[in-house]
């Protein structure tokens, strides 16, 4: 009987899931961990990079630069995100969906864009300086640096605060404060003393995902941070120096960020995710109907927090129309910039939506079956699946890159500046969306709806593909397109893993601004821009808002 | 074509728990048979073992001659109806109820004229193009029974499929499927919680306790003669009250005394023939009040009276004194709450149709048992030793 029951079509499925985990994962990063335990200098087993790591200044700062930058972007994000989710939640503000899906995009949007953007207007011959400057004479205090990195990273990620607080303030019955205001509660007492303790279990999970994802960044501090070395950007420059040798003081980098990154998913697991109070509101709380001047003054800082997030898609999408050549951006409109690049980077756009279709058909497959696996296979291995295909989410694009790098630079497998390489990187790095909202989406689906057909005579797998994935299709899809955002605007592991044919957009904006060829990375930004918004707005329309964005 | 389902010593285990305790039941062809008992005495489990959905970790199942433990769950002709009705919600109801034929490759025209009967049978006929978000529970559960029933299975299982729908409902339902049933003559497992429910649906019912059967029988026999103080506790209401029993002669020649202990535990008393009086005796009820009784053999020692509110009565001359704690007009019946002065609490109920007044809360009363109608329990094995 067991015998039979183990070799059944799941068994396999669970087999190639296997394959491809420890081919893609778990191998390279056993190569990484491996090489940063080898030193092109010694002989044999040596801890020298560590040591050197722990040593040197120039490393250590790095990692507490890092932790601390992440830090306060944390806070920052909370003093905006949290008052954002309680106006738009509680009062009737102006345009409130309209803005709701704004945030939303600047959420999306490629992180890089928010500094190159922020660049644009404050760098050194920023617009905005440069009109201080030249007209009012005052000399505005630099944007380059902690400062800089921190102001990105507040307004480009105090929506994970917002989606998960608002949230989590919707699902709050309204009968508890009723209940709090019936015990004599005042107002703000109540807000004090119930609400937020309520609401604090879903405002830490999104503070992890903004101290995970800024840990992780790697394009904000490569451009607005100019020296200021936090340990992705460490981790790029000690692999690019170390060429042609092994990359060992890279790998042990790499290690230690994993490290870093990997107990903040396990908080995040085993603390936060087990205190949430899970409640479904029978009667969602009432909003407070504002009117005249008090809604308008709920509705301006609200509008401007908003406006200052999505500013960096509409200074990019603006600048790609504005007339340049080689020194800079000049008076008038043209639409040179997307001239040159059409002319001289055709291969890199149509890399990016190549790589990024090749890579969302495997994901689709992969992360169907493994949503399957995670919510209806109980057991150790549907739990050690479930932790492993969120690590590449936390882990930054550049170690993985690094990774993939050592594993596969070598025979019987050189994929190294293959397409190949680069779809892999971006199948394992962006599968956890697609895995996350199609597991969401089966968890609320009765078992008992697949043991029906089970039981009328249709085997499991056949049961699998015509009642299973069919219902589990919305929620897929949706994960897939978030998937598809973030492919197309990665940066951080295809610069690492890039070759002469094999550029992508993002790739290509990077090298253009560290170039100083503004009017293209705008061009190139904006057709990002727009293609995310564009699958942004599929993606609303499809999820219906059963699948959450974070 | 109804087949019979065999069950001996069933077994199933989660980790050191044992959710069923070799379970031995015979179910006859067409019958309609039902497992009754609390949440978490193994009646699901006992059914999902039969669809094939758990594995049987001990003993055997058979339909008919036929062993099945080893055929998986889709090869095993069975028709299932859930809990939560299960209705694929992709599908429409007309194709909801041909998925099943579909899959055993019925022909195309057949497809469409069965899956027509089907619906005509549970009166959805109308609502065949339908989605089921468009349809109220009722008629998903009715959907559900099409969808089961359609493929002729050798054998209908139910997991309680009216415990979502409303009381009403729940009533209604409850005669569409018994009339289906018997108008089929498919042999049907039910499984409910709900003791009014098995006791209205079910040719048989075997109570169910903590993984092992407490008793075997016709509705009748489970409502009149429990054998046990948790049959008689879980299927309606039952007063229990102390004694002390003495046997008072010797054995009926006529009618030779039944030996109720068998071996193979209480899961296996399931022919107990009743009715041959045989040992004369008496139960001295909390040390004052005697009545007789009669016993399937002679016992000296500690027993439990056990009777229904409604073989509960008031009595001017005898009986065990009390006072009247609160009465309530139930309209058919009088409900009275009865503290003894020991302390214990009764509940006695007398029909509308035989008294003329309310009897006032706190009057003093004593209560005697319908003698014909009890049932005395051994104390120590909680087993039943009256006939």
């Amino acid at each position: 009987m067991l015998k039979n029951r183990k070799l059944d079509f799941w068994f396999w499925v669970k087999v190639l899931v296997v394959i491809f985990m420890l081919a893609f994962l778990i191998y390279p990063f056993c190569t990484l961990i491996t090489r940063s335990f080898f030193s092109a200098k010694t002989e044999g087993v040596t801890l020298a990079n560590y040591i050197r790591f722990f040593t040197k200044k120039y490393y250590y700062s790095a990692l507490g630069r890092s932790l601390q930058v992440s830090f306060f972007a944390t806070c920052t994000t909370l003093i905006v995100g949290v008052p954002m989710a309680y106006m738009m939640s509680r009062y009737n503000i102006w345009g409130k969906k309209f803005i709701h899906i704004f945030i939303i995009m600047s959420l999306m949007s490629p992180p890089f864009i928010g500094a190159y953007s922020w660049i644009m207007l404050f760098g050194r011959a920023g617009l905005v300086t440069r009109f201080f400057a030249d007209y009012l004479g005052i000399m505005l205090p630099s944007i380059y640096g902690k400062i800089g990195i921190i102001l990105v990273f507040t307004f480009k990620l105090f929506p994970y605060v917002y989606l998960y607080t608002s949230g989590a303030m919707g699902s709050i019955d309204s009968s508890l404060e009723e209940a709090a205001e019936n015990l004599g509660s005042s107002k703000l007492r109540r807000l004090f003393t119930v609400t937020i303790p309520v609401i604090i279990p879903s405002i830490l999970a999104g503070a992890i995902m903004v101290f995970m994802t800024s840990l992780a960044d790697f394009g904000t501090p490569m451009l607005i941070g100019e020296g200021y070395m936090v340990l992705p950007v460490l981790v790029y420059n000690e692999y690019m120096s170390e060429i042609g040798g092994n990359a060992h003081l890279a790998s042990a980098l790499s290690v230690i960020v994993v490290l870093c990154s990997t107990t903040v998913l396990l908080i995040q697991k085993f603390y936060v995710s087990r205190k949430n109070y899970v409640m479904t509101a029978m009667r969602p709380p009432k909003e407070v109907e504002l009117r005249g001047w008090q809604r308008a003054a709920a509705t301006l800082p609200v509008c401007l927090v908003t406006f200052i997030g999505i500013l960096p898609q509409i200074v990019v999408l603006v600048s790609s129309f504005v007339k340049c050549d080689f020194t800079g951006f000049q008076r008038g409109f043209s639409l040179g910039s997307y001239a040159t690049i059409f002319n001289r980077l055709a291969t890199n756009i149509r890399n990016t939506f190549v790589f990024s279709t090749i890579a969302i058909v495997f994901i689709v497959l992969i992360g169907i079956l493994i949503s399957y696996i995670v919510v209806r296979q109980k057991g150790w291995f549907a739990q050690v699946m479930d932790l492993l295909i969120m690590f590449p989410f936390v882990i930054p694009g550049a170690v993985l890159g690094i990774s993939l790098i050592v594993a596969f630079n070598k025979e019987p497998l050189i994929l190294t500046g293959t397409a190949a390489i680069m779809i892999i990187a971006y199948v394992v790095r962006k599968l956890p969306y697609t895995v996350r909202s199609g597991s969401a989406f089966l968890q609320q689906m009765d078992p008992s709806v697949e043991e029906a057909s089970i039981n009328l005579g249709v085997s499991p797998m056949k049961t699998f593909f015509k009642v299973t994935a069919r219902l589990m299709a919305p929620g897929v899809l949706s994960g897939a397109i978030l998937s598809w955002i973030t492919c197309i605007n990665e940066l951080s592991s295809s610069v690492m893993l890039y070759g002469g044919k094999t550029s992508t957009i993002s790739v290509a904006i990077y090298t253009e601004v560290v170039r100083n060829s503004y009017g293209t990375a705008a061009a190139l930004a904006s057709i990002l821009t727009v293609s995310t918004v564009v699958s942004l707005l599929i993606f609303l329309k499809i999820s219906k808002g059963k699948v959450s964005i974070v | 074509m109804s087949h019979a389902v065999i069950i001996k010593k069933a077994v199933k285990k989660y980790g050191d728990f044992t959710a069923l305790n070799g379970v031995d039941l015979d179910i006859k062809p067409g019958e309609f048979f039902t497992l009754l008992g609390p949440s978490g005495c193994g009646k699901t489990t006992l059914l999902r073992m039969i669809a094939g959905f758990n594995t049987v970790d001990g003993g055997e199942i058979y339909f008919d001659e036929k062993l099945i433990n080893r055929v998986e769950a889709h090869k095993r002709d069975i028709g299932m109806v859930f809990q939560n009705y299960a209705i694929f919600p992709h599908l429409t109801v007309a194709e909801n109820v041909a998925y099943g034929l579909k899959a055993k490759k019925v022909p195309g025209s057949e497809i469409g004229k069965r899956v027509e009967e089907a619906l005509d049978l549970v009166q959805i006929g109308k609502l065949k193009g339908r989605k089921p978000n468009e349809l109220s529970g009722g008629q998903q559960q009715r959907v559900a029974l099409a969808r089961a029933f359609v493929i002729e299975p050798s054998v209908l299982l139910m997991d309680e499929p009216l415990s979502n729908l409303d009381a009403k409902l729940r009533v209604q339902m409850r005669t569409v499927i018994k009339k289906l049933q018997r108008r089929l003559g498919i042999t049907t497992i039910y499984v409910t919680h709900d003791q009014e429910e098995a006791l209205a649906i079910s040719d048989r019912i075997a109570v169910m306790k903590e993984g092992n059967i407490m008793q075997v029988g016709s509705p009748e026999e489970i409502y009149k003669h429990p054998e046990n103080t948790f049959v008689a506790g879980f299927i309606g209401v039952s007063n229990f009250v102390d004694c002390d029993i003495r046997t008072m002669g010797p054995a009926d020649a006529s009618a030779p005394s039944q030996t109720v202990s068998n071996p193979a535990g209480p899961s296996a008393r399931t022919d107990n023939t009743r009715g041959a009086a045989s040992v004369p005796a008496q139960a001295l009820v909390k040390g004052t009040y005697a009545i007789p009784a009669r016993l399937g053999a002679s016992y000296n020692g500690k027993g439990i009276i056990s009777a229904r509110p409604e073989q509960l009565f008031f009595s001017e001359k005898e009986g065990i004194p009390g006072r009247i704690v609160i009465s309530t007009f139930l309209g058919d019946f009088i409900e009275y709450e009865i503290e003894l002065d020991d302390g214990q609490t009764l509940q006695l109920n007398e029909y509308t149709k035989d008294v003329h007044t309310v009897r006032p809360d706190g009057e003093r009363v004593l209560v005697n048992f319908n003698t014909e109608a009890v049932s005395i329990y051994n104390a120590d094995t909680l087993e039943v030793i009256s006939c």
